[in-house]
């Protein structure tokens, strides 16, 4: 399935291989920092308008 | 209508969750296509051999690179002329991508390197305005995260910006002022002689296209986020003052 990259093999893999680690990298992390500060936001504000658990 | 409005955070907010599915719906679908295109379906060149398939990301990332500071000098402008949050926490949220294409251009372009120059390194104009781009997202972001006072920390990461742009253009336009080093001039052109063949400028322009989107849909997504970060700190402020 791979194509034939003769005796440049390992550059271009490592190439391929390194930028889409980088670039799933920042994806992720920015995913996961949106999902955290969220989280946290809806928690503070539930808790500030009276809806938070410890309000009940 | 005026793009004004998007200064206000509710609308920015409300506008760019309508907007990101699309955005990162598009971006995955160019860089699929693009890499596969380039990878999969695209000949070697003839001096070049199979290297020429890395053209397909370091291109890219080092174009996005560079226009990522130029877009955060934009916002830095927008927010020292006429102090609207929303840009100088774009600007903020733009810097670690930026950052991370500034790595994958000079990642690639050393793996690349290697085989063709010899070296993984060279002092070379390009190379070396490339380096110093890279530390210069490193100390705006390190700026970003030393000041606590939000509005100080945008206007001397503003500055900074500024100062930075320098070499950002730099680092685009370095072949040319210099003349020497082992780096090649410009591939994409739109002079037909100067440019690559259009057998490797069409993968290359879609992976282009996919780098843009990702870009986009990052630096939006992490500006949403960094404006509910602002609110966060001042609910908390508000609560320890009622406290």
């Amino acid at each position: 399935m791979i194509p034939d990259l003769g005796k440049y093999t390992d550059t271009v893999l490592w190439s391929y291989a390194a930028s889409i680690a980088l670039l799933v990298g920042v994806v992720v992390a920015t995913l996961w920092r949106g999902r955290k500060v969220r989280a946290e936001l809806r928690r503070i504000e539930a808790r500030m308008t009276g809806k938070g658990p410890g309000n009940a | 209508m005026s793009i004004w409005e998007y200064a206000n955070p509710k609308k920015f907010l409300t506008t760019t969750e309508r907007a990101l599915p699309w955005l990162w719906a598009l971006a995955i679908a160019c860089l699929a296509v693009g890499l596969f295109w380039g990878f999969f379906l695209t000949p070697d060149d003839y001096r070049m051999g199979a290297t020429v398939k890395i053209f397909y990301l370091h291109v890219p990332s080092a174009l996005m690179a560079i226009n990522a500071w130029l877009m955060m000098l934009v916002a830095s402008l927008i927010w020292l002329i006429r102090r609207h949050h929303v840009s100088a926490l774009a600007a903020r949220a733009a810097a670690p991508v930026g950052a991370t294409m500034t790595v994958i251009a000079l990642v690639t372009g050393a793996i690349w390197g290697q085989p063709m120059w010899g070296t993984w390194w060279e002092w070379d104009p390009r190379l070396t305005s490339f380096l110093i781009l890279f530390l210069f997202y490193l100390g705006y972001m390190a700026l970003w995260a030393a000041i606590d006072n939000p509005d100080t920390a945008a206007d001397l990461t503003s500055i900074l910006c500024l100062v930075g742009s320098v070499f950002a253009l730099l680092s685009r336009y370095a072949v040319n002022f210099w003349n020497q080093g082992l780096h090649q001039g410009a591939s994409m052109s739109l002079d037909k002689k100067e440019n690559v063949a259009d057998v490797f400028w069409l993968p290359a322009l879609v992976c282009i296209a996919g780098f843009l989107l990702l870009f986009v849909a990052l630096v939006l997504y992490r500006t949403g986020t960094e404006i509910r970060a602002r609110r966060i700190q001042a609910l908390q402020t508000r609560e320890r003052a009622a406290a």
